[in-house]
C-alpha cells in the first residue's frame, strides 16, 4: 500500500552549517591579524609622524594606497599605527573594566540582598548619563590625555557584563551541585574555585572580548572630540578629527580609509567574540 | 497604582540627585583651570565681583567639597546654574538657546529610528534567514561597528561636499540674521544630521527588535495560533505586535541615552549648535558650570525617558496591573 | 490532496473484529471505518536532525566531532478511527511531541520529516497539512503558556474571523463552549494569568473545539493537574470522541490513558512498537512487545514492578 518512496513532509531549512573547525580557524586567523596590526603599528609609529612636504596632499595611488595628508605623511602608515594604538588602549581599558564587572557582579550575587541592590542601583545610575557625556566628564576630571580616556573607558563599560556575571553566579549558587558541595562541608573558597569559576569563565571571556569593539569605538570617539589622546599621537580619532579641516578641500581619503580600517578591526573583534561564544556556549554548540 | 507611581518617582528622584553629585564631583575634580585655558580670560575680565565670588564659591579649591556642592545644588533648585565662562552668559540661558536645536534633531532621529528600526526588526525576525533578514543583519552589523562620527563624516563628504545637496554645517545660513532664517532654512540644515543620527539609531533598534521577535515567534502561544491555521502575517499582527509593543517602548526610551550620545558626535561633525557641541566646547575650554549643566540636562532626559517607560509598563501590562492593584 | 487509498483497504473496511490485526494495529470495540478509511493514518513516519556527535570530553573530540543524522522518530505507524481515542504512550522526552509537530506541519526548522500521512483517506502533502491546521485537525497543546498572556481569554478562543457575520457566529460558539465546560462570562474577559490550571486546560480545549475539528491532537494535556482534574479533562476528550471525533492523545501516563482511551500505541525508541486495544492491557499475555509488558507490570494493580526483573 505505501509506496517505497516516502513523501517529504518537512524539509530542513537549507542553511550553511558553521563548522566547529572552521569557526576555530576563523578565530585564530582573526587573532593573528589583530596581533600583527598591533606589532606592525608599533614598529611603524616613528614613521607615522615623519613629514615629507614634497609628497603632500597625494590622492590614493599605488605608492600611497591611502594617500598622504597635508604634511606629506603616508596615510596607510598613520592608519596602521593609529589602529595599533587604539587596539592597545581599548584592550587595556576593557580588561580593567571587566575586572570591575567580575568583582561587582560576584559581590552582587554572593554578598547578600543589600549589596545586590546597591550594585543594581549603581548600574542604573551609570546608565542614566549618556555614555559619551560621562566619558567627556571623566576625561575632563582627569585633565584629558591618555589617562583620561583610558580610565574613562574602563569606568564606563562594566554595567552590561556585571549583569551577565551576576546572573550567572546567582544561577550557579542556587544550582544543585553547589548546594550539595556546601552540605558536604566544602569550603567557600573551594566552591568558588572549583564550581563557580568554570561556570562563569566562558561568559566572562566572551563578554570581555565583545567589550573590546565598544571600548575601541569609544576611545576613538572621545579622542575625535578632543578629550583623548594628544594630537602628536597617531590615534585614529586624531586622524579623523584632523581630516575635518580638509574635507571641503576635497581630500576625502583622509577620512574614508582610516574609518574603514577602524570598522574592519571592530568587525574582526566581533568575529573573535561570537566565534568563541559559539564554541563555548552549550546552547549554540549544535549550530 | 498611586503607590506604584510614588515608588517610581522617588526612585528616579534619588537617581537624579546621585547623578548630580557624580557630575559635580567629576567636574570639580578637574585640574583644567578655566583661566589658564585662556578662553575664560576674556570672560573673567568682564565679570562682576559677585560673579567672580560665585565662581570660586562653586569651583574654587579652598572651600570644602560638600559645602561647594550644597551651595551649587541650592542655587540649582532656584534655577540658577551659574555663569558660563565660554559664552559669557548664564548657563541656563545657553542651554535654553541650544536645547531647541538639539531637541529638534534628537526627536526627529528618535522617532525615525524607532519606527524604521521596529518595522525592519519585526519583518526580519518574522522571516528568519530570508533576504530581508540577511540584509538587516548585515546593515546592523556594519553600522554597529562604525563610529558614529565617521558615518557623519561620510555623509558630509557625499551629500554636502560632493553632491552639494545639503549645507556643510551650522543650523542656519552663515551671515543671515536670526530673524531672517526661515523654517525651510532650518530644516535644510537639520536634515543631514538628523538622517545620520537616525541611520545609526536604526541599527540598534532593529537588532534588538529582531531578537525579541524571534523570541516571541518561538513562544508556545504563537505555535498554537499557527496550529489553528492562522497565517504568519496574521499571527504577527495578532500576537506578535501585542507582545512586542512593551519591549519596544522600553527599548525606545532607553534609546534616549544612545541618541543623546550620538548627537554629541554628530553635532560636532556638522558644527550644529546644539547641547552636545556646547558640552564639547565647555569640556575643552574648562567651562565647568556649563559642562555640569549640560550633563545634568542629559541625565534628566534619560531618567525622564526611563520614568515614562516604567509608568507605561505598569499601565499597559495586565500582569503588572494586577500586582499594583493587589 | 493525493490519491485515494487502495481499494483493497476499502473492501476490508468494516470487516475487522475487535482484536484482529490490520495495518499494524488491532481494533477496539469503538473503532469504525466510516468512509471505508481511517480518520488519520500515519505510515513510516521519520523525523531526523543533523547533529554533531558527542564522543569524548576533550577539546579535540569537541572540535573534530563529525555531523551525522539522528533519527528521533523512525518508521512510525499509527492510525486513528472516528469515535475513538488513541493514546500514544511512552517515556517523557522520547520524542512523542515530534509526532504532533509533524501532523500539524509545525516541525522545528532543522528537522527533516518523511513518511505518509492520510487524513480521511486522502494522502497529505506538506502543504495539505498546513491547510488542515484548524480546518480538520486541531491541537490541544501541552503548555498553559500556549495562551497569549496579553490577550483576553474570550478573544483568544474566538480566534480569527473571516467576516463580521463569522465574528458573531464565533462569539456565539465561544459562549456555548464556555457554558458547556463550566466557564462563565467573566472568565472570557480575564487574562490567562488570572486562570487556574484546570480552567486554562478547558480554555485550551475550547480553542481546539472552536474550529469544529474532526481530529484533536492532544499533546500531554494533563500535566500539573491533580488526578481528579486530569480525569475530568480527559472526560472532555471522551465526550468529543463519543460525538464522532477522533483523538490522538499523546501522554506518558499509562494509567490515565487506559482509563480513557480505546486503543493504546506504545511508543519506544522513536517508534510505535505495538498498537493494541485497551482490553489487551487486562492480561500480560495479550501484549506482544516487551515495552508494553513492562508498562503493564508497572501498573498499580500489577504491583508497580518497574524494570525487567519482574
Amino acid at each position: 500500500m505505501a509506496e517505497a518512496v516516502s513523501v517529504l513532509l518537512h524539509a530542513p531549512r537549507t542553511r550553511r552549517l558553521p563548522n566547529r573547525r572552521a569557526t576555530l580557524c576563523a578565530v585564530i586567523a582573526a587573532v593573528v591579524l589583530l596581533g600583527s596590526i598591533v606589532v606592525v603599528g608599533q614598529a611603524l609609529a616613528p614613521a607615522a609622524t615623519q613629514t615629507d612636504f614634497a609628497h603632500k596632499d597625494i590622492a590614493p595611488c599605488l605608492g600611497h594606497p591611502f594617500g598622504t595628508d597635508q604634511m606629506g605623511r603616508d596615510m596607510l602608515v598613520r592608519t596602521i599605527a593609529g589602529l595599533s594604538l587604539s587596539i592597545l588602549v581599548g584592550l587595556g581599558a576593557a580588561c580593567a573594566s571587566s575586572v570591575i564587572a567580575l568583582a561587582l557582579g560576584s559581590a552582587a550575587a554572593l554578598c547578600g540582598k543589600r549589596v545586590d541592590a546597591a550594585v543594581l542601583w549603581l548600574i542604573d545610575l551609570m546608565q542614566g548619563i549618556p555614555h559619551i557625556v560621562l566619558l567627556v566628564l571623566i576625561s575632563f576630571a582627569l585633565g584629558k590625555g591618555f589617562w583620561g580616556v583610558s580610565v574613562g573607558v574602563a569606568l564606563t563599560h562594566w554595567p552590561a557584563l556585571t549583569r551577565v556575571i551576576r546572573a550567572e553566579v546567582l544561577q550557579c549558587r542556587t544550582s544543585g551541585y553547589v548546594s550539595v558541595a556546601r552540605s558536604l562541608g566544602t569550603s567557600r573558597a573551594r566552591i568558588a574555585l572549583r564550581h563557580m569559576l568554570p561556570a562563569v569563565l566562558p561568559q566572562f571571556i566572551v563578554g570581555l572580548i565583545l567589550m573590546f569593539p565598544h571600548a575601541i569605538l569609544h576611545e576613538a570617539a572621545i579622542t575625535f572630540l578632543g578629550f583623548g589622546l594628544s594630537p602628536e599621537q597617531p590615534a585614529i580619532g586624531i586622524i579623523l578629527s584632523e581630516s575635518m579641516s580638509y574635507l571641503s578641500a576635497g581630500m576625502w581619503w583622509l577620512a574614508v580609509f582610516p574609518g574603514l580600517a577602524l570598522i574592519g578591526v571592530v568587525m574582526v573583534f566581533d568575529v573573535v567574540g561570537s566565534g568563541i561564544r559559539r564554541l563555548v556556549d552549550p546552547n549554540s554548540s549544535q549550530e | 497604582m498611586g503607590r506604584f507611581l510614588a515608588h517610581v518617582a522617588i526612585k528616579f528622584a534619588l537617581l537624579m540627585l546621585a547623578s548630580s553629585l557624580v557630575v559635580f564631583a567629576l567636574v570639580s575634580a578637574s585640574p583644567i583651570d578655566p583661566v589658564s585655558a585662556n578662553v575664560g580670560q576674556a570672560a573673567l575680565a568682564t565679570m562682576s565681583v559677585e560673579q567672580r565670588a560665585e565662581l570660586s564659591e562653586y569651583w574654587g579649591s579652598d572651600t570644602p567639597f560638600w559645602e561647594r556642592y550644597a551651595s551649587w545644588i541650592g542655587a540649582l533648585a532656584h534655577g540658577d546654574m551659574g555663569m558660563s565662562l565660554r559664552f559669557n552668559a548664564p548657563v541656563e540661558q545657553v542651554i535654553a538657546q541650544r536645547a531647541l536645536n538639539s531637541l529638534a534633531l534628537m526627536s526627529l532621529a528618535w522617532v525615525a529610528s524607532g519606527v524604521l528600526g521596529f518595522t525592519l526588526g519585526v519583518v526580519a525576525g518574522a522571516h528568519r534567514d530570508s533576504m530581508i533578514d540577511r540584509f538587516t543583519k548585515a546593515y546592523c552589523f556594519v553600522l554597529a561597528a562604525s563610529p558614529t562620527f565617521w558615518v557623519a563624516l561620510l555623509m558630509l563628504i557625499v551629500f554636502s561636499v560632493v553632491l552639494g545637496w545639503f549645507p556643510v554645517g551650522f543650523s542656519a545660513p552663515i551671515g543671515k540674521a536670526a530673524s531672517e532664517v526661515t523654517f525651510l532654512d532650518a530644516l535644510h540644515h537639520l536634515a543631514l544630521p538628523a538622517i545620520t543620527l537616525s541611520l545609526v539609531g536604526v541599527a540598534n533598534v532593529a537588532l534588538h527588535t529582531r531578537e525579541k521577535t524571534i523570541d516571541v515567534m518561538a513562544q508556545p502561544f504563537v505555535r498554537l495560533a499557527r496550529a489553528r491555521g492562522q497565517s504568519n502575517a496574521r499571527v504577527i499582527v495578532r500576537h506578535g505586535l501585542r507582545n512586542l509593543a512593551l519591549p519596544a517602548i522600553t527599548l525606545q526610551f532607553t534609546q534616549i541615552a544612545e541618541i543623546f550620545g550620538g548627537s554629541v558626535l554628530v553635532e560636532q561633525v556638522f558644527s550644529y549648535p546644539g547641547l552636545g557641541q556646547a558640552a564639547v566646547v565647555a569640556g575643552i575650554g574648562g567651562d565647568a558650570a556649563l559642562l555640569a549643566g549640560i550633563a545634568l540636562v542629559s541625565a534628566a532626559l534619560v531618567f525622564g525617558g526611563n520614568l515614562i517607560a516604567n509608568i507605561l509598563y505598569g499601565v499597559i501590562d495586565p500582569r503588572l496591573r494586577e500586582v499594583h492593584h493587589g | 490532496m493525493g490519491d485515494q487509498m487502495g481499494t483493497d483497504a476499502h473492501a476490508q473496511a468494516r470487516a475487522h473484529a475487535s482484536g484482529e490485526s490490520h495495518h499494524h494495529h488491532t481494533h477496539a470495540r469503538g473503532s469504525v471505518h466510516r468512509q471505508g478509511c481511517h480518520l488519520l493514518q500515519v505510515e513510516h513516519l521519520s523525523v531526523s536532525f543533523r547533529m554533531y556527535e558527542t564522543r569524548g570530553e576533550g577539546l579535540r573530540d569537541f572540535l573534530t566531532a563529525p555531523q551525522s543524522t539522528v533519527f528521533a522518530v523512525r518508521d512510525l505507524s499509527v492510525a486513528v478511527h472516528e469515535g475513538e481515542i488513541v493514546a500514544v504512550v511512552g517515556a517523557s522526552g522520547a520524542g512523542k511531541t515530534l509526532l504532533a509537530d509533524a501532523l500539524l506541519g509545525l516541525s522545528e526548522p532543522n528537522a527533516r520529516v518523511e513518511g505518509h500521512i492520510w487524513f480521511k483517506g486522502q494522502r497529505c502533502t506538506a502543504r495539505d497539512l498546513v491547510a488542515l491546521r484548524g480546518h480538520g485537525i486541531s491541537l490541544v497543546p501541552q503548555s498553559v503558556a500556549s495562551l497569549d498572556p496579553l490577550m483576553r481569554v474570550g478573544e483568544q478562543v474566538r480566534g480569527v474571523a473571516a467576516s463580521r457575520a463569522d465574528a458573531r457566529a464565533r462569539a456565539q460558539r465561544q459562549r456555548q463552549l464556555f457554558a458547556r465546560y463550566g466557564l462563565d462570562e467573566a472568565t472570557a474577559r480575564r487574562y490567562p494569568h488570572e486562570l487556574s490550571g484546570g480552567m486554562a486546560r478547558r480554555v485550551l480545549l475550547c480553542c481546539a473545539l472552536m474550529d469544529d475539528p474532526s481530529l484533536i491532537v492532544a499533546d500531554e494535556p494533563t500535566p500539573g493537574l491533580d488526578t481528579d482534574l486530569a480525569m475530568r479533562a480527559l472526560a472532555d476528550f471522551r465526550q468529543f470522541a463519543d460525538q464522532g471525533g477522533g483523538v490522538l492523545l499523546i501522554t506518558h501516563d499509562i494509567e490515565l490513558a487506559l482509563n480513557v482511551a480505546d486503543r493504546v500505541a506504545v511508543f519506544d525508541g522513536g517508534t510505535v512498537v505495538e498498537e493494541t486495544s485497551v482490553e489487551s492491557f487486562r492480561c500480560e499475555e495479550r501484549l506482544r512487545s516487551e515495552t508494553a509488558r513492562r508498562l503493564w507490570r508497572a501498573l498499580p494493580q500489577n504491583g508497580f514492578k518497574v524494570g525487567t526483573d519482574a
